[in-house]
Order: C-alpha cells, then sequence, then structure tokens
C-alpha cells in the first residue's frame, strides 16, 4: 500500500521534467510531423491530408544540392572549430588557474552573442569600408581594401566562430583531467612535443573529440542567418530554405518535411560517427 | 661513462627557489636516493635532471657533457613518474615498446624487446593486455620495463613505490636494486621514506627547502648527520639542546655528559650546540648504580621486534631502544641505570 507511495513520491521528481518535455518538445515535434503530411492552401494555411508531395518535391537536384551545402558546411565547420579547439585548450590547460578562468569567461560571454549579432558584426568586420581589408592595406598586405564578404569563407568563418566556444567547453573538462605527466612520460621516452601531443594527447580525448564534432555540427546546422548575413545564395543551408518556405512563402508542410529530412539526415550522421568514435577502447 | 655533475643548480618560481644552489657529483653507475620531506625541491631537482623544467641557474654535465639546453626527449634518459603514466590506449608491449616506435625500430623488433624487458621485470605474458587489467604491482613493473626500454644512460623515479602496500614495497625495494645492479645504469629515486632510501641506495642526497643539507653513503648520514635535521629525518635521534664546553665536554642543562674522542664534533668549543644521540646507544640498566646517569623510565612500549624506554635523565628527554632479548627488567617509575655508549654521539651545530 504504502509502496505505491512512496514509488509516487520517488518518482514524483521526474514527473516535471517528463510533462515539460511532452508538452513542449514532443507535442510540437509530432504536430510538426503531422503537418508535413498536410497539403497547402495557396493563399491560406494548410489543409489536413496524407499527402506526400512534400517529400517528393524535396527529392529534386536543386535540394539535393542543397542538402549537400549544408552537411559539408557544417562538417567542415565542425572539424575546422575542433582543430582549432583542442590545441587551444591544451594550452589553455596549461596556464596559471587566473588566465584559465579569464579565457574561459571571454568564451562563455561569446556564447551569450546571438547569431545576429555575430553575423552581422562579422559581415562589418569583413566588409570593404569598415573591415579587416583597410588594416591589411595599411600593413601593405593588400594594395587597396576590399570587401570578404559574402563569400564562402565568410560563411565558414562565421560558423567557426559559433561553434569555436562549444567545442572548447566540451574539450575543456577532459583536458584538465588529462594527467599531465602522459605527455611528459612520452617525451621522457623519446617524442617530440607536437608528437606526444598527437600519440598520446589526441588517442586519450577520442571520445571527447568525437562529441565536440558532433555538438557542433549539429549546432552550426541549425544556423538560419550567417548564410544570409556572410554567403552568397548558392551557400544557403536548408535551414534558410525551412526558413524561407515557412515564413516567406507559407508553405508550412513543405518546411515541416524539411525540417524531418534534416533531422533524420542529422541523427544518421551522429549515430555514424559516434559509432565510429566508440570502435576502439 | 654517465657520470653526472650538477653544478650550482637553482630553480626559481617567481621569488620562490624550489632548488637553491645545488651542486652534487654522481659517479657511474650508482644509486642515488633524492631524499626529504614534501615541499623540499627533491622532485624539482629530479625533474631539472630529466630536462622536464629549465634550470634558472648552474649547469648539468652528463658524462661531461653539458646537458642545460637538450631537450628531454633527446636526453635519452629513463623515466617511471609518480602516476606511472602508463598509456591507457595502448597495450602493454605498445606501452614499453612506444619509445622504440618513436626511433623507427621495425614492428618485429619492439616486440620482441617489449618481451625481453617483461622477462627483466618478471611479468611475461601480458603483452596485450591493456594497463587497466593489471594490478598495481603489475603496473609499476611495466612503468619499469617502459623507462629500460632504450638502454638509458639515466634512470629516474619519482616515488615509484609510494601507491604500493608496505609489504609489496619492501619487495619491490630490493627487486629495483638488483636490477639497477644488473644493469648497471645511473639511477636516481626520489623518496620521502627514509627507510627506502636506507634500503637501495648507494649515494642518500637529503634536503630540506631547496637546499642539499648532505650527501653520503646510508651509513655515514645515520652515524654522521651534519646538522639537527638530518640527525632527525633519518632514523630517531635524541637531540640534547646545551653547550659544548670544550672537546671532551657537553653540558646539557646542567648534565655534565663526558665524550670520548671517537664523537664526532661539528662545532668549536666553546658554543651552543646539540648532541645527537641515536636510541640504540642509549642503555638502560635496572640497577641505578651502573652507568653515568641516573634516570627515571616515564614510559616504556613493547612493540615486539623491539622495546623502546622514555626516560627522563635530570633534564632531558632521553629515547632508549634496544632488542627485546636485552630488555633490562625495569617498569615505568623505576630509578634506573643509564649508560650513553662513548664513541657513538655527534655534537652539531643548533
Amino acid at each position: 500500500m504504502s509502496g505505491v507511495a512512496d514509488r509516487l513520491r520517488d518518482n514524483g521528481v521526474a514527473v516535471y521534467p517528463t510533462a515539460m518535455l511532452l508538452v513542449f518538445f514532443l507535442i510540437p515535434f509530432l504536430i510538426m510531423f503531422a503537418v508535413s503530411f498536410f497539403s497547402r492552401d495557396e493563399g491560406a494555411f494548410f489543409t489536413p491530408a496524407f499527402d506526400l508531395a512534400n517529400y517528393a518535391r524535396f527529392l529534386s537536384p536543386f535540394f539535393f544540392k542543397v542538402l549537400v551545402t549544408s552537411l559539408g558546411l557544417s562538417a567542415a565547420a565542425a572539424v575546422i572549430s575542433v582543430g582549432v579547439a583542442v590545441p587551444f585548450t591544451y594550452f589553455v590547460t596549461r596556464m596559471g588557474a587566473g588566465a584559465q578562468s579569464v579565457i574561459l569567461v571571454f568564451l562563455l560571454s561569446v556564447l551569450s552573442l546571438s547569431e545576429v549579432i555575430i553575423g552581422f558584426a562579422w559581415s562589418t568586420l569583413l566588409s570593404q569600408t569598415a573591415g579587416i581589408g583597410n588594416l591589411l592595406a595599411a600593413l601593405g598586405i593588400l594594395e587597396s581594401s576590399r570587401s570578404f564578404t559574402p563569400s564562402l569563407g565568410a560563411l565558414l568563418l562565421g560558423l567557426c566562430y559559433l561553434g569555436f566556444p562549444y567545442a572548447v567547453l566540451v574539450i575543456y573538462p577532459a583536458l584538465s583531467r588529462l594527467d599531465p605527466e602522459l605527455p611528459e612520460a612520452a617525451r621522457m621516452l623519446g617524442a617530440s612535443p607536437i608528437r606526444s601531443f598527437f600519440n598520446i594527447v589526441v588517442p586519450m580525448l577520442r571520445n571527447t573529440i568525437t562529441g565536440a564534432l558532433i555538438l557542433v555540427f549539429v549546432f552550426t546546422l541549425g544556423a538560419y542567418l550567417l548564410p544570409q548575413v556572410l554567403g552568397r545564395p548558392q551557400h544557403w543551408t536548408l535551414s534558410v530554405h525551412i526558413t524561407d518556405q515557412a515564413i516567406f512563402q507559407s508553405n508550412l508542410p513543405f518546411a515541416a518535411a524539411m525540417a524531418i529530412f534534416l533531422m533524420l539526415v542529422s541523427l544518421a550522421m551522429v549515430g555514424l560517427s559516434s559509432l565510429l568514435g566508440q570502435k576502439r577502447m | 661513462m654517465t657520470q653526472i655533475r650538477i653544478e650550482n643548480a637553482t630553480k626559481m618560481y617567481g621569488d620562490f627557489a624550489a632548488v637553491r644552489d645545488v651542486s652534487v657529483d654522481i659517479p657511474d653507475g650508482s644509486f642515488v636516493c633524492l631524499l626529504g620531506p614534501s615541499g623540499c625541491g627533491k622532485t624539482t631537482l629530479l625533474r631539472l635532471v630529466a630536462g622536464l623544467e629549465d634550470l634558472s641557474e648552474g649547469a648539468l654535465i652528463v658524462g661531461g657533457e653539458d646537458y642545460g639546453d637538450i631537450p628531454a626527449h633527446k636526453r635519452e634518459f629513463g623515466m617511471v613518474f609518480q602516476s606511472l603514466a602508463l598509456f591507457p590506449h595502448l597495450t602493454v608491449a605498445e606501452n614499453i615498446a612506444y619509445p622504440l616506435k618513436v626511433r623507427g625500430a621495425p614492428a618485429a623488433e619492439r616486440r620482441a624487446r617489449a618481451r625481453e624487458l617483461l622477462d627483466l621485470v618478471k611479468l611475461p605474458g601480458v603483452e596485450d593486455r591493456y594497463i587497466h587489467q593489471l594490478s598495481g604491482g603489475q603496473r609499476q613493473r611495466v612503468a619499469i620495463a617502459r623507462g629500460l626500454a632504450i638502454d638509458p644512460k639515466v634512470f629516474l623515479l619519482d616515488e615509484p613505490l609510494s601507491a604500493l602496500d608496505a609489504n609489496l614495497r619492501e619487495h619491490m625495494q630490493i627487486e629495483l636494486r638488483q636490477l639497477q645492479k644488473d644493469l648497471g645504469v645511473t639511477t636516481i629515486v626520489v623518496t620521502h621514506d627514509q627507510r627506502e632510501a636506507m634500503s637501495m641506495a648507494d649515494i642518500v642526497i637529503l634536503m630540506k627547502e631547496g637546499e642539499v643539507q648532505q650527501v653520503g653513503t646510508p651509513m655515514e648520514i645515520y652515524r654522521n648527520p651534519a646538522n639537527p635535521f638530518v640527525a632527525n629525518f633519518i632514523g630517531v635521534s635524541n637531540l640534547i639542546a646545551g653547550r659544548l664546553v670544550d672537546d671532551r665536554t657537553f653540558d646539557a642543562e646542567g648534565t655534565e655528559i663526558r665524550l670520548a674522542p671517537e664523537d664526532i664534533l661539528h662545532v668549536a668549543a666553546p658554543a651552543r650546540a646539540t648532541l645527537s644521540l641515536r636510541p640504540e646507544d642509549v642503555v638502560v640498566h635496572a640497577d641505578a648504580e651502573r652507568g653515568q646517569f641516573r634516570g627515571k623510565v616515564v614510559f616504556l612500549r613493547d612493540l615486539g621486534a623491539s622495546v623502546e624506554i622514555l626516560l627522563r635523565v635530570g633534564e632531558m628527554e632521553i629515547t632508549s631502544v634496544c632488542a627485546p632479548q636485552s630488555r633490562p627488567d625495569v617498569s615505568v617509575g623505576d630509578d634506573v641505570g643509564v649508560e650513553f655508549l662513548t664513541g657513538r654521539a655527534t655534537v652539531l651545530a643548533l
């Protein structure tokens, strides 16, 4: 008798988050899933139906290219961010406690910037009139100032700026727990500092690095403002097109179908990479 | 020939000198223990020799060559770290052969060498295991094998046995000592355990607060400590404050102690000084008329292998240790005769 009451009390704590997840995550997701099969009403919203046309429309060379661009951009941003974050964090963890916290606080404050601010800040910085082009011209590296945006490079830079702090925050705990005697041992055994970093530090962080890659990949996949601000139309990602369809074309069923598809693809990629990450050890 | 010469080595961290003006000569093939309480700079000194820290001042000469500017990975030294620092993502054989891999040795040679070293440290047959599958003692052996894989010029060990339980530690001390003797490699071990240093070392370097207190064989240091810190750190000692009146007389706050010609004086009379006398050099007689002094038994404990008697002699508190078979028939509160064995005391500066 009291067993039921006890169990209710013990599990009571979990009821609230479960309810919140149901109401604010699962139900909207199911609605979106349903909408993706609805048919669109020109001039109105949509009517309930079971219509695969939205998905069929998606299977075109144009959207296939968009999908490849999205995945490629996010993958590149993930690889670059994590590639820079691993050595960066390694040096940070070898600094004094004071310097470490200054750097971490700075990185956390970058997280508080929205995609909008980051996008427009970079587009100003890379512009012809107010950007680093002037600086490079003054230093004599460029003949005259030029604009670096919009371009693929500018877009990648923005995405990396977005993803880099997350990569550092994922890698930092693992690296600061790493016994500093391990790379030292490798050095005593004859490995140069760079070699000991790649032979010892990187392999030991294998799972953490995989996690950071997945996080930055998924996170930048959702970026829909940066491609519009820093990229050219051919760099527009699926997220941009989803926004376009949902907000400007009022085609919610098609937007929903694209969102579901994007989700499935990214889930598959995440599953694949975590499988690869866990293969050894 | 890998004779090591440390000249005026100093290591500063800001204003703090972790190692201050250390000069030591280490002969080829000797087994040296860096001994001292925690924070005395012994590990820093070892890391200076290893090349993991840079000298602020001074020089390190190995085999007649200046090693000050040679980076750690080019020194060809072997090292066992306190945490052992075995690589968890590699197998035992890969761990041991890692230095050979770095040097580009072929796989077959690496495997053969790993097997040879595992035989040497008496741990055959674990080549393909991972580190987490080994016990503490086995990991210890793997770390030693890895440190010896390249036939190092110098073998450095930082508190290598501190993680082991007491029995295994004593066993490994003997084994490590024998291994070192067989290989003849110049070896430096950091330890805070004076028993460990006494049982393994040819030469003990005793440090305190970054400075060398004394260098010598374990027996020299035990018999002739250079100062009261050394006397108390190596074994136990009765440190008696007083005054050296002349070469034959020590005045311990009213009790006059006659010194023998064999007693070692580190100060010139007359001066305030400390007399150091080992507890085993104090003999207690049940007959109060025997010995130079009369004393009272304050406390007595029988530790099985030895008997400790705490005495009050005049103003002095003296500890005496004897073997159970020569235990005097006394108990707490008894008046007893106390004899200081002649020629065994050291008079030290304060």
